[in-house]
């Protein structure tokens, strides 16, 4: 099973959502995560979801999305062709002994602290899922109080757009 | 219409309940299915008015049975309009089984007030989340402006690509509203765009691939039905020379009649419709799906088949079986194109296989192994018998529409279809129920000049016989035929071969109720047939009643059990032609 990323671009209509989750769940796939959010068109919104299958799954996934009347387009993202993202907040137990070694390890992420009680730090780190859960495995011996991660979001590299072309030709059918 | 006052020159106001009829008028709709309850009220108002017939059910869930009876019969859209909640919710069969089967349906729900939504209010159900996945798309109408838009859209969803139900849901105060009443000129849905027309590469790739075949059959299914392309099939088939199976919703779509029919595949299908598939190296499949109830064990259906397979929803495609050339597009519309590549080619070497022996051998397979079954010249009368004589007394010109059971695959097998929409029956879903109203609708939509018989099992007529009081109501001279073997036939078989015959829950005492008793209540004439002497003098008195409804019962003999058979899950190699068969297998196996 590999994970693959599908950036899903649907007209922000009610219960989008619910029918894209509901096509999964009926249809027995299984989804790592999933970001909705709009675009700079109001019109449209972009879901980006990760799902862990196999290339003759992930085919009938994209197939059956794409017969969903408000979904406008379809792409994968290749993990090596785009930037993928994940947000993460992370409460830490720190004491004075611990403190600086944690503050420290942040650094070496790039995240920034952004709470500090007696017992506890709160990290917030963004980047790609690789690079987060890394971070985690060095955080876990000091004591993870409680975690919360985004879904990934992505955009390929360079200057191509899939909103190209695909937003929102109102278009006539008939 | 009375229609709502006017304004400014030009401008009409109307009620959103207006607007809903007037939309379905102006998209020439002419019946619709309903029944009427507190939500949908307003619009049942307007409709006194209309150019409409409304036909007034007994159970919502024959309003949508009888919307799909009607489209499966005209291909047209189906509509039905019923209130909100428990109303709305008794469509739910209908709408799954329209889903399955590719029909078109619009269904049109009231909804409690847009104020009242998400309060649990007498009547409320989220009816756009309860049928999301049985519709092809749904819609709660959140404006009364959005009406007309909202009733064109779902319309254009329902027939358009393939074909399947839409609902859209209105509130109460919606139907209240008023609005400026306009006619949307064109249906703006930007993600939705059926491909039509098949790729030119792929044409020339499958001709290419059908002149190599030895072995080539076509695989017909029920989207041949849906596109209406009987005749594209027809000239297709014969051009090439290319051997036709039909699968139980194709039935009809090429004549049973013709010399390159091998019959129905699946479960209970034909000898040589189930052999043809297993045996073949080309499957040139045609609006079909691979459906479990065809292909039995996926891993053993046609091992030695490569795979043309053409249909307008590209997701069917390679999602049972891979592909070897896969054409997305409307199946009259690629039937067309093949047919245009292989004119254009006329002179050049045809890309007709040389299969004559394979022909030679599936007519062989045919005449060998017919359907089989034994009718004592006196006594007990089998099924078998009975449906043939129906179709004998009633002919080739009638439609018919069965129940879900053994009759249904009896009908189906023993009946010679010569066209499609002749055989109406509930495929994907397997609904016992729908032949009673399905019947209804199909005779709304073929008229007075073509008989419509309903073929019903005694357990199906049982969920649904309420609706034969719309038959009489509004006049519908539909022939209801129900097979009574006292028994829930299909389920007694399959207890009977996988459950050592242990008998659970399956008997339905065969006079109770009275189906003559019943007849008589409904104020229609009832014929029952008890012997094998009977049939032809009473079929023909039935038959002598074209004004008005007829029920004509069988009582038939209970053990009568369908073959062929492909006990499920297993290869269709192993076809059963016999009860005796499966008997002989059970002991060299040693159980
Ligand atoms: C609504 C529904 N409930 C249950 C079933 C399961 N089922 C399939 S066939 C059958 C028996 C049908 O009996 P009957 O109508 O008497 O027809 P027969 O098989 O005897 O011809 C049953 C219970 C079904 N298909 N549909």
């Amino acid at each position: 099973m590999d994970r693959h990323t599908l950036s899903v671009l649907v007209e922000n209509k009610p219960g989008v959502l619910t029918r894209i989750a509901g096509m999964f769940a009926r249809r027995n796939y299984n989804i790592h995560s999933l970001a909705v959010g709009p675009t700079d068109d109001p019109r449209v919104s972009r879901l980006t979801l990760v799902v862990g299958t196999e290339a003759v799954q992930l085919e009938q996934i994209v197939k059956q999305l794409n017969k969903l009347v408000h979904v406008l387009k379809i792409v994968e993202l290749d993990a090596g062709e785009s930037v993928q993202r994940e947000l993460q907040l992370v409460k830490v137990a720190a004491d004075a002994a611990t403190r600086s070694q944690i503050i420290e390890l942040a650094d070496v992420f790039r995240a920034k602290i952004v709470d500090v009680d007696h017992d506890s730090i709160t990290i917030e780190a963004a980047g790609n899922p690789g690079k987060l859960e890394a971070m985690i495995e060095l955080l876990e011996p000091y004591g993870i109080r409680e975690m919360v991660r985004s879904g990934t979001i992505a955009l390929a590299r360079g200057t191509k757009s899939i909103t190209d072309g695909a937003k929102l030709r109102m278009q006539r059918v008939v | 219409m009375s229609g709502g006052k006017h304004t400014a020159p030009g401008t009409q106001v109307v009620t959103g309940a207006q607007a809903v009829i007037k939309s379905l008028e102006a998209l020439g709709v002419d019946v619709v299915f309903g029944y009427p309850g507190g939500a949908i009220m307003p619009a049942y108002d307007p409709l006194l008015d209309a150019e409409l017939t409304h036909v007034l059910v007994r159970h919502e869930q024959g309003a949508i049975h009888m919307a799909e009876g009607y489209a499966h019969a005209t291909g047209e859209v189906g509509v039905c309009i019923v209130t909100s909640g428990p109303a709305a919710t008794n469509l739910v069969t209908g709408l799954a089984d329209a889903h399955m089967d590719s029909i078109p349906v619009l269904a049109i729900t009231g909804q409690v007030a847009r104020s009242a939504i998400g309060s649990d209010a007498f009547q409320e159900a989220d009816v756009t989340g309860i049928t999301m996945p049985i519709t092809k798309h749904n819609e709660l109408v959140q404006s009364p402006e959005r009406i007309a838009a909202a009733i064109k859209e779902a319309y254009h969803v329902a027939r358009s690509g393939r074909p399947g139900p839409v609902l859209v849901d209105i509130p109460k105060d919606v139907l209240n509203a008023t609005l400026v009443w306009e006619w949307p000129e064109r249906v703006d849905l930007p993600g939705y765009r059926p491909t039509v027309r098949g790729h030119g590469k792929m044409i020339r790739e499958a001709l290419q691939l059908i002149a190599q075949a030895q072995r080539p059959v076509i695989y017909a299914g029920g989207g041949l039905v849906r596109a209406g392309a009987d005749e594209e099939l027809h000239a297709f088939a014969t051009r090439l020379g290319l051997p036709v199976v039909t699968t139980l919703m194709a039935r009809g779509v090429f004549p049973d009649t013709h010399e390159l029919a091998v019959g129905m595949p699946g479960m209970h299908g034909h000898y040589a419709g189930v052999k043809a598939l297993q045996q073949t190296d080309l499957l040139v499949t045609l609006g079909a799906r691979f459906d479990d109830r065809v292909t039995g064990s996926l891993e053993h259906f046609a091992p030695h088949a490569k795979v043309i397979h053409v249909d307008v929803d590209p997701a069917e495609i390679g999602k049972n079986r891979a592909v070897d050339v896969p054409i997305v597009g409307d199946v009259k519309v690629v039937l067309g194109q093949l047919l245009k590549v292989l004119d254009d080619k006329a002179d050049d070497a045809s890309f007709a296989p040389d299969a004559a022996d394979w022909r030679r051998h599936l007519a062989e397979m045919k005449r060998d192994h017919p359907l089989r079954f034994e009718q004592p010249e006196t006594g007990v009368l089998k099924p078998q018998t009975a449906i043939r004589a129906v179709h004998e007394t009633w002919g080739d010109e009638a439609v018919y529409v069965s129940g879900v059971g053994q009759h249904q695959m009896w009908s189906a097998q023993h009946i010679p279809y010569t066209r499609g929409r002749q055989w109406i029956n509930s495929g994907g879903l397997g609904t016992m129920g729908f032949a009673v109203p399905a019947a209804i609708g199909a005779k709304v939509g073929v008229g007075r000049d073509t008989p419509v018989v309903a073929i019903d099992g005694d357990g199906c007529f049982q969920m649904t016989f309420q609706e034969l009081a719309t038959a009489v109501q509004h006049d519908i001279p539909v022939v209801f035929c129900v097979v009574n073997n006292g028994y829930l036939g299909m389920v007694r078989q399959w207890q009977h071969l996988f459950y050592d015959d242990r008998l659970s829950q399956v008997a339905l005492p065969q006079d109770c109720p009275d189906l003559m008793k019943l007849a008589d209540a409904y104020g229609i004439p009832g014929f029952r047939v008890q012997t094998v002497d009977e049939l032809d003098a009473t079929l023909a008195k039935a038959h002598e009643i074209t004004d008005q409804p007829v029920l004509v019962e069988f009582r038939v003999d209970p053990d009568e059990m369908v073959f062929p058979m492909v006990p499920s899950g297993a290869s269709n190699d192993e076809v059963l032609e016999s009860a005796d068969e499966w008997r002989a297998r059970l002991a060299a196996s040693g159980q």
